[in-house]
């Protein structure tokens, strides 16, 4: 490769950018939405209250947005092996009902039971990948059983909605002072991008582009699928411990709500479920659009009781709207 | 298997080893007891025809399908139990007849798959990547190709370089090559065999499969012929009867039938287009009579694939007048040119993935296009399907156990391409447009095919026809007309209408 002549070919300055613009449209798109639906946001709320949102509602809006970001990272990775993981609601679950009922106040306690339920969060993952790749199982169906095997896992360890969480753990992870947990996004997403130049990074995303392929490339494509479902179970445990500090209590159910939304952030991220494209960082931005369109909903004076329809039709209108834009975008290259 | 110590040269220069070679799936036995030897610093051929085990054979060697019985032995290493990443350590590089690039990455990521430039902490520098890539691209030769595009947005010929690019840039030692050129038009063709020779002439081992003879002959220094999973013979030479003869077990005396006579002057047009544009399209006329086999030339991509799409109403025409039977058609859908007596046998760039349904019945896919026809109030006639089924079945010598079960995905190669015609067949249309339908089959089904073709044609059918052989078309039609970019630049008919004719024609600059 030493002898490769250097800067003699020369890459046509524009095609750069237009090519780029075509093949991360519906990834570009989820950061519009954002912007859109956050000046919609603060919009309504000046409207209501005559004053901008503060420090405690940025605060409050990033803690909301934390466990969803975390487990759709984690859902993205999959998704871009041409997986779906259904169970992180229950490692959700589980983590939430162990951190309440075992974490003490002390330091010692705090750190050991969060590395401990961070590990086991992987392990869940990793038994889900383990199943989908070496059993041959297709991963909706391996996902949905071990999410009904780890929610009746939670209700046992937590019968009831109770424990309590350290209030230091609480106020370090998941501070109402101001949206210092905003580290933690920032954390993933730069986490995501050295996964992107890894080799593992680049494996996940040959295999969800063309399995046997990847195979020919002498790619192991049941460990990378292992270790696909491994991350996202370690970031739904994250995901389920965040959400016990910022509710500072436990509850087995807690988790339930994030099956749906994990998937729904990484639609809306732009990622395809065909596998081998898509961006975390558009599930991040897609995980905060959800947060936000609550808080729009809730201002723009929508009863609660039809809070999941609106949800629903915008929904729609935003993935059509990216399918839309881009073919306009690839028509026009 | 007995003169192979005639032809074997000294055991250490071997490169490739494969003895007692059997696999089968499902059943199925794809190779019998095949067996192959090749040696560093030649270039090795293995013809057979569809279903004689010629994939199954590279992918054996090439570690990514375990034999049932027998051993491979390369570079004197036995690797019948490994996978492809010892084969890739002993310098094997593998370009497979179903194309392994990835289509939602670039064209540069695709090329440096597992050899990223890397930069501090192993990371891989994904900046540098379009720029190595466009000099790995000049390097080789291949124009034309952005590396920041998406693979999977490639015409298949620029896919197919891409792949090709990507085992070569990879210094192989030992490569395999499967039907590299069924994509590839002449000049292409001409760029491969370029390199491949010059990887020869550096001491390397070159193995390939092609159904195209012209080539074998070329570029082969030896040739070993497969049947029904068995090694047949090995020599330096075969003629192409002798080829045949081999490949298939039955003589087949000439390859191309006689063309049926010309369309008398006043025969009757079948189908007309007039000033045809669309976004790849510019200005395409003609007139296609009854009876008559227009062929349409050109190196590949030039607007082939577009012509016959938009004149089955599969894509749109920003201008221009379609005619069928004299009159005005504007068509808006495969269903409307159906309904107006068009079909259209497509053969797609990825027959496994368009076209055919491969899972359902053999049955089911012939009739497909005339459910409408032999049904009645939604429900379908058997009687009808059956006597439709099992008559083009016949005609087209299509080889099945039994049409109603059977899954047209365990056909043979050659047996989906007959059935895929044959849907169209049932559609009794006067207008047939045929695109590259002998892609990627064996000789004898390319030869009932040609028969198929000339008899259509003698019936009082308008054929249109396109292939990426230039020298079937040659043979075939009675006109050719030559596109370049979009545009006809010049009809050929007669001598001139030879291959040779038809490839300098495709060269030439138009003459506007």
């Amino acid at each position: 490769m030493s002898d490769m002549p250097r800067g003699t070919a020369t890459l046509s300055p524009f095609s750069g950018w237009r090519h780029s613009l075509a093949q991360n449209m519906s990834f570009l798109l989820s950061f519009v939405i954002l912007a859109g639906l956050t000046l919609l946001y603060i919009g309504l709320f000046h409207g209501q209250l005559n004053a901008y949102p503060g420090t405690f509602e940025w605060t409050s809006v990033v803690n909301t947005a934390v466990p969803t970001v975390l487990v759709a990272v984690g859902q993205t990775i999959v998704v871009i092996t041409r997986g779906i993981d259904l169970s992180v609601g229950g490692v959700i679950d589980v983590s939430n009902a162990l951190a309440a009922t075992h974490m003490k106040d002390s330091l010692a306690s705090m750190v050991g039971w969060s590395l401990a339920i961070l590990a086991l969060g992987a392990v869940f993952g990793a038994i889900n990948g383990i199943l989908v790749a070496y059993g041959r199982l297709q991963p909706i169906l391996v996902t949905l059983a071990t999410l009904a095997i780890l929610q009746g896992l939670a209700i046992w360890i937590l019968p009831e909605p109770g424990g309590l969480i350290p209030p230091s753990y609480s106020n370090t992870l998941a501070s109402t002072q101001g949206p210092w947990s905003l580290c933690f996004i920032a954390l993933v997403a730069v986490a995501w991008l050295v996964l992107r130049r890894m080799t593992i990074g680049v494996r996940i995303f040959a295999i969800g582009n063309d399995e046997s392929a990847a195979r020919a490339h002498g790619i192991p494509v049941r460990r990378v699928k292992v270790i696909a479902f491994a991350l996202s179970g370690l970031l739904a445990a994250a995901s389920g411990l965040f959400l016990a500090a910022s509710t500072t209590g436990g509850d087995a159910a807690a988790g339930d709500v994030y099956i749906l939304t994990s998937i729904a952030a990484v639609v809306l991220g732009g990622i395809s479920f065909y596998g081998g494209r898509g961006s975390a960082l558009g599930s991040i931005a897609g995980a905060f659009v959800l947060t936000i369109l609550t808080n729009v909903l809730f201002f723009a004076g929508i009863n609660p009781l039809y809070q999941s329809f609106f949800q629903g039709v915008f929904l729609v209108i935003a993935v059509f709207l990216g399918v839309i834009l881009g073919r306009l975008v690839k028509a026009s290259t | 298997m007995s003169d192979e110590t005639r032809t074997t040269p000294a055991a250490q220069n071997l490169a490739i080893e494969a003895i007692g070679i059997s696999r089968s799936f499902g059943g199925v036995e794809a190779l019998t007891g095949a067996a192959l030897t090749a040696s560093f610093g030649e270039v090795h051929a293995l013809v057979g025809e569809n279903g004689a085990g010629k994939s199954t054979l590279i992918k054996i060697i090439g570690g990514t399908v375990k034999p049932d019985a027998g051993s491979v032995v390369i570079d004197g290493e036995d690797v019948t139990a490994s996978g492809p990443r010892t084969a890739r350590r002993l310098g094997v590089g593998t370009v497979f007849q179903e194309l392994t690039l990835f289509p939602w990455l670039t064209v540069a990521e695709n090329l440096f798959v597992g050899r990223e430039p890397r930069g501090p902490a192993r990371l891989i520098q994904r900046r540098k990547l379009p720029q190595r890539a466009a000099e790995v691209l000049e390097r080789f030769e291949v124009n034309g190709i952005n590396p920041r595009s998406l693979a999977g947005s490639l015409p298949l010929a620029q896919r197919q370089m891409v792949e090709i690019t990507a085992a070569f840039m990879r210094e192989p030692r030992i490569l395999l090559l499967d039907e590299p050129t069924s994509a590839l038009a002449e000049r292409e063709v001409e760029w491969l065999f370029g390199l491949v020779r010059r990887l020869r002439d550096n001491g390397a081992c070159v193995l390939f499969t092609s159904h195209r003879w012209g080539e074998v002959g070329s570029l082969a220094d030896r040739i070993t012929v497969l049947r029904n999973g068995r090694h047949v013979a090995t020599e330096r030479q075969f003629t192409e009867h002798e080829a045949v003869t081999l490949m298939t077990g039955r003589t087949i005396d000439r390859m191309y039938p006689d063309r049926p006579a010309l369309p008398e002057a006043e025969s009757e047009v079948a189908l007309s287009a007039e000033g045809l544009e669309g976004d790849v399209l510019h200005g395409v006329s003609f007139e296609l009579k009854r009876g008559e086999i227009l062929g349409i030339g050109g190196l590949a991509g030039q607007g082939q694939p577009e012509l016959f799409l938009s004149l089955f109403g599969a894509r749109k025409l920003t201008r221009g007048q379609i005619s069928i039977g004299g009159k005005r058609a504007k068509l808006r859908s495969p269903a409307d040119a159906i309904k107006r007596g068009l079909a259209i046998a497509l053969v797609p760039e990825d027959r496994k993935t368009e076209g055919l349904m491969l899972p359902m019945s053999v049955k089911d896919n012939l009739t497909l296009a005339v459910l409408d026809k032999i049904s009645q109030a939604g429900v379908i006639r058997r009687r009808q399907e059956l006597s439709l089924v099992g008559g083009v079945a016949e005609r087209l010598q299509i080889k099945t156990r039994n049409a109603g079960l059977q899954a047209v995905g365990t056909l043979s190669g050659g047996n989906q391409q007959k059935v895929l015609i044959g849907r169209w067949l049932l559609v009794e249309p006067d207008v047939l447009l045929l695109f590259d339908i002998t892609r990627g089959v064996d000789v004898g089904t390319k030869h009932d095919i040609y028969e198929l073709v000339v008899n259509l044609a003698a019936e009082g059918k308008a054929l249109l026809y396109y292939s990426s052989e230039t020298e079937e078309i040659a043979q075939l039609c009675h006109r050719v007309l030559v596109m370049r970019e979009g545009r006809v630049i010049s009809e050929l008919s007669g001598a001139e209408a030879s291959a040779e004719g038809l490839v300098a024609a495709a060269l030439r600059e138009g003459d506007r």
